[in-house]
């Protein structure tokens, strides 16, 4: 039985998208407005911030700096969350739960935090801040998330797969390459692409950790003083949104696919 | 060929498997028959290398197994969840072992052809895994076992996934296919029918322990204990009085059946006297009109189930603490029998089997 909403449901909803949503959109209107200031009325369409980017020296080499940082941790994250996950949902060991618990952990401190005890310990440990220290403090960053798409992943499918692998011959190499890996590959993907946009997103623990090499949202946070490049920034936040907005949809739609090939496995009625 | 020597699994205390000592003989068809946790999964995991006895060891052709992983062991299973490989097709999967063994390509399409063909599966080879039905995906994981020409193929509770009809014709095809292959089979079931019907010999368990090895019918006449009796159909008790005993055989008096002569089973212990007799409910025939028997008790139908190719009858003796279970064909109108008729039942003294408590 469906009962009919209230009628002053909707409105909030509307309203609630609005305030959530709006000034995103605001984004990509302003980027492409004929006027250093972002006001309205709109005073003609224009690509020209777009084409002052692809000039600017110091922003190419921080999209390098973000991309490198980004690629890096969402190998190293994925890596070590393919050990964890498998770990997790493999094995039985002692201090497995607050072993997960831990590793959960970054998800919910406080993020300031984090960025500060890294800083701490990086410096005691005589570390240069450089992108290096940056990766490291995204991949603990990361390794939640990466950990959640990849435990569905390896519990969606049976240990028997692997042990019927093992029982036609296969070593425990072989048979992670030839079963457990193309299974949980989407998952896999899903975890590089997870990782790969939080990390390019991500500012305060880059702002802590980073030396002399800003990533993308640190130079955008320090292009905001000047009121003059305002629309660039604008234009660049829109290409990231889009880009986030990309690569977060592909990994859903294949964690999605990951879930539905192994539960087609579980089912012996089909 | 598989010589079980004392082979124990004990988790803590709990021991799962409990001095386990069983040979199992070249090209036989075996089966480990018990009620869920008695051991006999653990038992065909250990066989296979997936789990470790902590005592005793498991001989293959003579070689211990034990510390041999299941990827060296000349074994291969079919799972109870079969564990097709979802990402790959039914030819892949059958050739996923072969693979390891670098055959010519013509060789390896040969094998894997040929067992697929032995399953009656040709023509699917480029079937995905999510396009089969339960029976097809038994087939297969058949088909994968066999292309490997194991010394010991392992069947973990293979049927029990398939419906009724499914399931007997499997029973009788995989009796065929063992028979023609000529491999040794070892087969956990915990359903006393697929047991009987498949078996070479079957070896029952309880708690751990293998309680009795024997072949299907003689398993069935001469259970060695009450708890086996009851776990392989059904099976009447009644208490006797021991009342002569010799080396061969025991004399026994009960109210209803009087005096009567049993083989001795060589486990058999007189306790104070007395002791469990067991028949069948299939060995006790309904005596029509004047109809005389040799040997006949009297009682009352208390109860009917009707089921039709058979009723069941529940009769109540004069002097019995239980009422006796009767199993009658329907073609003399067994089913027409009302409740709370006076019946006469005929039995063969041969069927009363003396059992240890």
């Amino acid at each position: 039985m469906t009962r009919r909403p209230a009628s002053w449901l909707p409105i909030y909803a509307a309203l609630y998208v609005a305030f959530l949503y709006a000034p995103v959109l605001l984004l990509p209107l302003f980027s492409v407005n004929n006027s250093a200031t972002p006001t309205l009325p709109l005073a003609g369409f224009t690509w020209k911030w777009y084409q002052q980017l692809a000039g600017n020296r110091e922003l190419v080499s921080a999209a390098w700096n973000s991309l490198a940082v980004g690629l890096a941790t969402a190998v190293l994250a994925t890596l070590l969350g393919i050990c964890g996950a498998r770990a997790v949902t493999r094995y039985r060991f002692r201090g497995k739960r607050p072993m997960s618990g831990l590793i959960m952990a970054p998800l919910v401190l406080p993020e300031i935090i984090v960025a500060i005890s890294l800083l701490l310990v990086m410096l005691a440990f005589g570390l240069n801040l450089s992108l290096v220290t940056v990766t490291l403090g995204h991949v603990l960053i990361c390794l939640p998330y990466s950990m959640v798409v990849l435990m569905s992943g390896f519990d969606g499918f049976g240990l028997s797969l692997e042990e019927a692998s093992a029982d036609l011959g296969e070593t425990a190499f072989g048979t992670f390459r030839r079963v457990t890996l193309p299974m949980v590959a989407p998952a896999i993907l899903s975890s590089l692409l997870v990782s790969f946009t939080i990390s390019f997103d991500e500012f305060i623990v880059a702002f802590f950790l980073s030396g002399t090499d800003p990533t993308l949202p640190i130079y955008i946070w320090g292009q905001l003083r000047f009121a003059s490049r305002l629309p660039a920034v604008l234009a660049l936040g829109t290409i990231m949104l889009i880009g986030s907005f990309i690569l977060v949809t592909i990994a859903e739609i294949l964690r999605r696919r990951a879930v539905r090939r192994t539960q087609t496995d579980g089912c012996l009625f089909v | 060929m598989i010589e079980l020597r004392n082979v124990t699994r004990s988790y803590g205390a709990f021991k799962a498997l409990d001095a386990a000592q069983l040979t199992i003989q070249e090209g036989e068809f075996f089966s480990l028959l018990g009620p869920s946790g008695c051991g006999k999964t653990t038992l065909l995991r250990m066989i296979a290398g997936f789990d470790t006895p902590t005592e005793g060891s498991i001989l293959i052709d003579g070689q211990d197994m034990v510390g041999t992983p299941a990827n060296r062991r000349p074994t291969n299973m079919v799972f109870q969840s079969y564990a097709i490989f979802p990402h790959l097709n039914v030819e892949q999967n059958v050739a996923y072992g072969l693979k390891r063994l670098k055959l010519s390509q013509t060789e390896e399409k040969r094998r894997v052809d040929e067992a697929l063909a032995m399953v009656e599966l040709r023509g699917l080879g480029k079937r995905a895994a999510h396009e089969l039905s339960g029976g097809q995906r038994q087939r297969v994981a058949l088909a994968r076992a066999l292309v490997m020409r194991p010394k010991v193929l392992l069947l973990d509770e293979p049927l029990s996934a398939l419906d009724k009809k499914l399931r007997e014709q499997m029973q009788v095809e995989l009796r065929h296919l063992q028979k023609s292959v000529g491999i040794t089979f070892v087969l956990v079931t915990h359903d006393q029918y697929e047991a009987l019907a498949m078996s070479d010999r079957i070896a029952v368990m309880f708690g751990g322990k293998i309680a009795q090895v024997d072949t299907p019918q003689h398993i069935y006449q001469h259970p060695v204990n009450r708890q086996v009796a009851d776990f392989l159909g059904g099976m009447n008790f009644i208490r006797a009085k021991i009342v002569g005993e010799d080396e061969r055989a025991i004399l026994v008096e009960t109210t209803g059946f009087g005096r009567v002569k049993t083989d001795k089973p060589g486990h058999f212990r007189s306790n104070g006297g007395s002791a469990t007799l067991g028949i069948r409910p299939e060995r006790l025939r309904v005596l029509w009109d004047d109809e005389q028997s040799r040997h006949e008790v009297a009682g009352t139908v208390v109860d009917r189930h009707y089921f039709g190719e058979v009723t069941h009858l529940v009769v109540e003796i004069p002097g019995f603490e239980a009422p006796l279970s009767v199993i009658e064909t329907n073609n003399f109108g067994a089913d027409d029998i009302p409740v709370g008729a006076p019946i006469r039942l005929a039995y063969d003294p041969d069927a009363l089997v003396a059992l240890a408590d």
